[in-house]
């Protein structure tokens, strides 16, 4: 599917693997904290007076550092207006404006910029998120940014494809994060590096877009250029709810080759969890039950959707948790939602105050990335804290000192109640 | 960046050492493109890095080694190229590793920061931190200069005339694919074959 994307895009009837091809950018995504950066060598490179290669196609979203004090932040978000003022763009997402919408993974798909077997760049490693639509979606620096910013294309190496097929049903105790951490932790985080994950199988067509965001948004973790799946029903029943545009999906040829191919059966997966310091340090829950926490933090573009705020609270309605527990949502349509969806009567919001959670009413990244000392949720110490993000690295959300185990939004709630890692599956009978 | 050997200190790291590491998340607010924000990101680079000796010393902006040896997966994690430009920016010229992350690669390239040498055989116990070593980008080797080893490398292919050049643009300049200036009517970017990706 990523060679028949790369080939339209490049306007070839075919492409091969480690082929370098020309490809014209459907969509061109970029944040605060790199935008600023990429503006400054599109100024530099195509003049103070150049314009953007097509208005239509870039979309700005600031989403990582916006409710600091730091000076330098702000003055960011200034240069990106200043920016979008001076080139008209339309698809600017300000902070403090009701257009403000939250991490942008989320809010591109939010927004109907993502739409099957298009080409999206982004300056985030996670703009391979947007696979879960059927797109060609991979992350880039600065200076390949600006060059499209300029240009509307980039050279692309094709990249070979690892198929990943999960044959039956999920277990209903499973999220997709169980999925994809458990195949990192079979590839290791360098196993998919230059390569295309693709995902199939019945029980992938059985989730929904939220859980193939979640799969596709962490195959970087696991080294990938991009993540892709088929597009369905449940993709165009998003997609057309959100944008009007004409979008043309590619679907899987029953002779494509690849140059890995791994099948599970959905029913034997279980409950997964990363150690510190690496997401391919794999674990069963159940294996880890000794494991003390000081925190939990369910939010970011892979664990704070909605999907992933009903799971949580599924798990902690009628009961307490035992540690500090951050809650950020991804999006503002999130955190509105989280406010008007009910579970037993109660609204979301509800269930987690009453729980003891403390749910930030601002949406972004906030300490998925650590950030400015003063970020919600930040790592300041020695903490061991499960979380629903996506990376575990020393330092990720903070402090060197603190420990990250990466779990689902379900394993994260029950041990945050129990106070150590638990496997949420006593808790959804 | 143009010479053909680079010679200076090594300093020795291990496996994924991921981009949190190289530059962590509370120096991103620093925009690369502003001199005094370049030098900054130069004084904060690898400051990640767990147990391991400052890459750039306390109270300084220079690193006293050019040469970072490596394992595997060097450079994982994000996008940001904050993090050749941090190596680069501290005065890192090249980092000899057995696989490098995708983005971090192509970031090398792109902004001609940094030579990212791969090396077929783990290196990582052939050097210790300060020893002398000298990269032969011809020859495609390092050789220790302590111990007198002489080891290979991977060739660097088209990624090399790019960085030699300082990077995307400027090479994409001099083979014609983008005008000789910069012109606010540039657009097209003409495909040339000899350009390297990732
Ligand atoms: S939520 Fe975390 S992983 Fe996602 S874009 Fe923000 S910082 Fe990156």
């Amino acid at each position: 599917m990523t060679e028949k994307i790369l080939a339209r895009a490049s306007g070839k009837a075919a492409v091969r693997p480690g082929e370098n091809v020309w490809v014209n950018v459907d969509t061109l995504m970029t944040h605060d904290v790199c935008g600023p950066g990429t503006i400054g060598i599109f100024e530099r490179e195509f003049g103070a007076c150049a314009k953007v290669w097509d208005r239509d196609k870039v979309v700005i979203i600031p989403d990582h550092y916006i409710f600091t004090a730091d000076d330098k932040c702000h003055r960011n978000v200034d240069i990106l207006r200043r920016f979008v003022r001076e080139q008209g763009l339309p698809h600017y997402y300000d902070v403090g404006s009701p257009r403000y919408k939250g991490v942008c993974h989320v809010a591109l798909a939010q927004e109907g910029h993502c739409r099957p077997g298009e080409v999206l760049f982004g300056t985030d490693s996670h703009t391979c998120t947007a696979g879960a639509f059927n797109q060609f979606a991979t992350g880039i620096g600065n200076t390949d940014a600006a060059f499209i910013l300029g240009t509307g294309k980039l050279l692309v190496k094709v990249p070979p494809t690892m198929r990943f097929v999960f044959d039956g049903e999920f277990p209903p105790y499973l999220m997709a994060k169980d999925v994809i951490l458990h195949l990192i932790g079979e590839i290791g985080v360098d196993g998919g590096t230059y390569k295309a994950m693709e995902f199939g199988g019945e029980a992938i067509q059985r989730l929904s877009m939220e859980e193939r965001m979640t799969l596709c948004n962490m195959v970087i973790e696991g080294g990938g250029k991009n993540g892709i799946i088929e597009a369905d029903d449940v993709t165009f029943d998003y997609v057309r709810a959100r944008t009007r545009k004409a979008f043309e999906p590619v679907t899987p040829d029953a002779d494509a080759a690849h140059v890995f191919v791994k099948r599970w059966n959905a029913r034997t997966i279980e409950p997964t969890v990363a150690k510190p310091h690496s997401p391919d340090k794999r674990a069963a829950a159940r294996e880890l039950e000794d494991v003390k926490l000081t925190r939990a933090y369910i939010g970011s573009c892979t664990g704070g959707k909605l999907t992933d705020f009903v799971s949580a609270a599924r798990v902690m309605r009628g009961r307490k948790v035992a540690v500090k527990t951050f809650l950020v949502p991804a999006t503002t349509e999130i955190s509105q939602s989280i406010r008007t969806e009910t579970l037993d009567g109660k609204t979301l919001l509800a269930i987690f105050e009453e729980a003891g959670c403390t749910v930030s009413m601002d949406a972004s990244c906030a300490a998925c990335l650590g950030g400015p000392a003063d970020t919600f949720g930040r790592i300041n110490g020695p903490e061991v804290c499960i979380s629903t993000t996506n990376r575990n690295f020393p330092g990720r959300m903070g402090s060197k000192e603190g420990q990250v185990y990466l779990a689902s939004p379900y394993t994260v709630a029950a041990s945050a109640i129990r106070g150590r890692i638990t496997d949420p599956r006593e808790f959804l009978a | 960046m143009s010479a053909n050997t680079i010679r200076g200190k090594v300093y020795v790291l291990g496996d994924n050492i991921d981009t949190d590491q190289i530059i962590p998340a509370q120096y991103l607010n620093l925009v690369p493109t502003i001199p005094d924000e370049y030098e900054k990101l130069g004084s904060y680079a690898l400051c990640g890095v767990l147990d391991a000796a400052a890459y750039v010393p306390e109270g300084r902006t220079k690193t006293p080694y050019a040469i970072i040896v490596a394992g595997r997966n060097f450079g994982c994690g994000s996008s940001r190229e904050h993090a050749p430009i941090a190596i680069g920016a501290a005065g890192g010229r090249a980092v000899v590793a057995e696989s490098y992350a995708r983005i971090f690669f192509r970031n090398c390239v792109a902004t001609g920061e940094l030579y990212p040498m791969e090396t077929p055989t783990r290196l990582v116990g052939e050097f210790v931190v300060g020893d002398e070593a000298e990269i032969d980008l011809d020859a495609s080797t390092i050789t220790n200069l302590r111990s007198g080893a002489v080891m290979p490398l991977a060739p660097l292919g088209d990624a090399r005339p790019v960085i030699d050049a300082g990077g995307l643009f400027e090479y994409a300049r001099r083979t014609g694919m983008i005008a000789p200036t910069a012109h606010p009517d540039v657009r097209e970017a003409v495909p040339v074959n000899r350009v390297v990706e990732d």
